[in-house]
């Protein structure tokens, strides 16, 4: 399938004499992959997701970046911020620091007025932008009387309405109470799935995020020290994987331990469903060959 | 007795009502989470533990000592404030002037004051970054520091808003040995958070909180494994309470209550039998 993004050889450091906040990155991601990035504070997350939507270089100017990021086939030194941010749309941690308009609906309209489109269009996009990712009944209210969880849906949204390719999200629950992260994780879900959008979330909350992703990176020292399906991490140590500042979600550590201790299961689920239907099949046949 | 609260009532000037009639005691060396939807009160009532904010209606007593009557500066020495977001309290230019301000501030001798920040910056991972400003860290590294320029004044109870929100997994686990060993000390704590599986795992004492009010009160394991009050509270069960519910109910005689991976191990061991 096509690539929609390229990286080659990508370093970065936000000045000369800095230490490079990316060393060195090489990677594809091919159209409507759902890759979930993890890894310790500080490891190059951000600084990452500032390359994919091109603020790297393009507003970090007194930054030295080498190598290129290619997005939809256009190297992202070469184009404007503004045609960048039709292709890559961002989400931050803080929805607050991305709202400003009076109501919900200027907000989203905003950024396709700025694009300068139509009246129909821009009406047409804030209506589709709404019922995505459905707050269609908040059109009228103030983003700052909404809770996180509504105010993180209104920035996804916003972003929206310019029709990206792609999503990049860092961090976008954090801030978020667990009901208000589910909701937000099952929006970004289901816009993979019926828009085809790529998105790339960094995201602390493996047990929620890799539900849905299929690919995951994990970040060391400005490094890609893995990619691979998730279910690949399990079968390196568990240890490393958490030095990488990933915590294995309970589930896994349950079944992690159980293995330790001589269980054997035919796979090691992510969602609780199949965690159950494995436990009662594989643990109760581990019975009839005991016994 | 270390924190008592009396029908409590807030009113923000506002006109919001976020407080609701909130009796609450928080005995001296107790670890206690209080938990619940963004909105729900959590911030505002920990906010009356140090005076910050004083009730609207009812009283908030600290070794005590009414708030009312007592000023922030007071409650300073012996409540620790730690706020979900570091950038409402770092305003320093480098990581050690800001670990130094308060003790320095009250006076405190300046070896004291070098040898409690070096037991401080080991203890949360910042040597390395004293010369830093905060506002050139990650979040998670400020977060960091703004619990160190708390913990350096050594308070009696420590009140934390959100510790774990946006740390990765080594720095979580981190907070949950300190936040554990500092508990052991005879450290009252408090915290508010929605982090269920740090909540399973480190068992304190539960509040639930809606719409300002406490709706429950108990053992983490009682709270965390009640649909009703994980409803009410917008909270979902911790991953392993989901399994074992899961499994309830494919088999009935299989418990409920299961909120850690070690009980979960001794329970379908158990169940295999």
């Amino acid at each position: 399938m096509e690539n929609i993004i390229q990286i080659r050889n990508l370093k970065f450091s936000y000045r000369p004499s800095r230490q490079p906040a990316i060393r060195e990155i090489d990677l594809d991601i091919r159209k409507g992959e759902y890759i979930a990035i993890a890894g310790l504070s500080g490891c190059g997350k951000s600084t990452f997701c500032r390359c994919l939507n091109g603020l790297i270089p393009h507003f970090y100017r007194s930054g030295v970046m080498k190598g290129s990021v290619t997005v939809d086939g256009l190297d992202t030194r070469e184009l404007p911020l503004y045609e960048i941010t039709q292709k890559v749309g961002m989400v931050f941690q803080d929805p607050e620091s991305q709202l400003m308009a009076l109501t919900v609906e200027r907000d989203i309209a905003f950024g396709p007025e700025n694009l300068g489109l139509p009246r129909e269009e821009i009406r047409a996009r804030v209506e589709e932008a709404l019922e995505l990712v459905k707050i269609a009944h908040l059109r009228e209210r103030a983003p700052h009387e909404l809770s996180g969880g509504e105010q993180q849906r209104v920035a996804i949204a916003s972003v929206l309405a310019l029709q990206p390719k792609i999503l990049v999200l860092d961090e976008p629950t954090a801030n978020l109470d667990p009901a208000g992260a589910v909701d937000v994780l099952n929006i970004i879900e289901n816009l993979q799935v019926q828009k085809k959008i790529t998105v790339i979330i960094v995201e602390h909350r493996l047990e929620l995020a890799l539900q849905s992703a299929t690919r995951l990176l994990i970040m060391h020292d400005g490094t890609l020290v893995f990619d691979d399906k998730p279910e690949k991490l399990i079968a390196k140590d568990i240890i490393p994987a958490e030095a990488y500042g990933v915590q294995m979600p309970s589930l896994i550590q349950l079944f992690t331990q159980l293995m330790d201790e001589g269980h054997s299961f035919s796979q090691i689920p992510f969602n609780i469903p199949l965690a159950a239907s494995i436990i009662l099949s594989e643990l109760g046949s581990a019975r009839s060959t005991s016994e | 007795m270390s924190i008592t609260v009396k029908n409590l009532d807030y009113t923000y000037p506002s006109g919001v009502t976020a407080l609701n009639n909130v009796s609450l005691k928080i005995n001296k060396g107790e670890y206690i989470a209080i938990m619940g939807a963004n909105g729900a009160g959590k911030t505002t009532l920990i906010k009356h533990f140090n005076g910050l904010l004083k009730p609207t209606k009812g009283h908030v007593l600290v070794n005590d000592i009414d708030t009312i009557t007592s000023s922030v500066a007071e409650m300073a020495k012996i409540v620790g404030f730690v706020f979900q977001n570091p950038d409402h309290q770092l305003f320093l230019t480098t990581v050690e002037e800001e670990i130094k301000f308060g003790p320095t501030n009250f006076d405190f001798p300046e070896e004291q004051i070098q040898e409690d920040m070096e037991k401080v910056v080991t203890f949360l991972n910042l040597k390395n970054l004293l010369k830093r400003s905060p506002f050139s860290l990650s979040e998670g590294e400020r977060k960091r520091v703004a619990l160190a320029s708390v913990l350096v004044m050594n308070p009696e109870i420590l009140i934390l808003d959100e510790p774990t929100m946006g740390q990765d997994a080594i720095q979580k686990r981190n907070i949950a040995k300190m936040i554990n060993e500092l508990n052991q000390q005879g450290r009252t704590i408090t915290l508010v958070t929605h982090d269920v599986e740090f909540v399973a795992e480190c068992q304190p004492r539960v509040v639930a909180m809606t719409e300002g009010r406490v709706i429950a009160d108990g053992m983490a394991k009682d709270v965390l494994t009640n649909l009703e009050i994980l409803a009410k509270t917008k909270l979902r069960p911790p991953q392993i309470t989901a399994l074992a519910w899961e499994i309830a109910n494919q088999e009935q005689s299989f418990p409920k209550d299961v909120i850690t991976i070690s009980e979960m191990k001794t329970n379908l061991l158990e169940f295999r039998r």
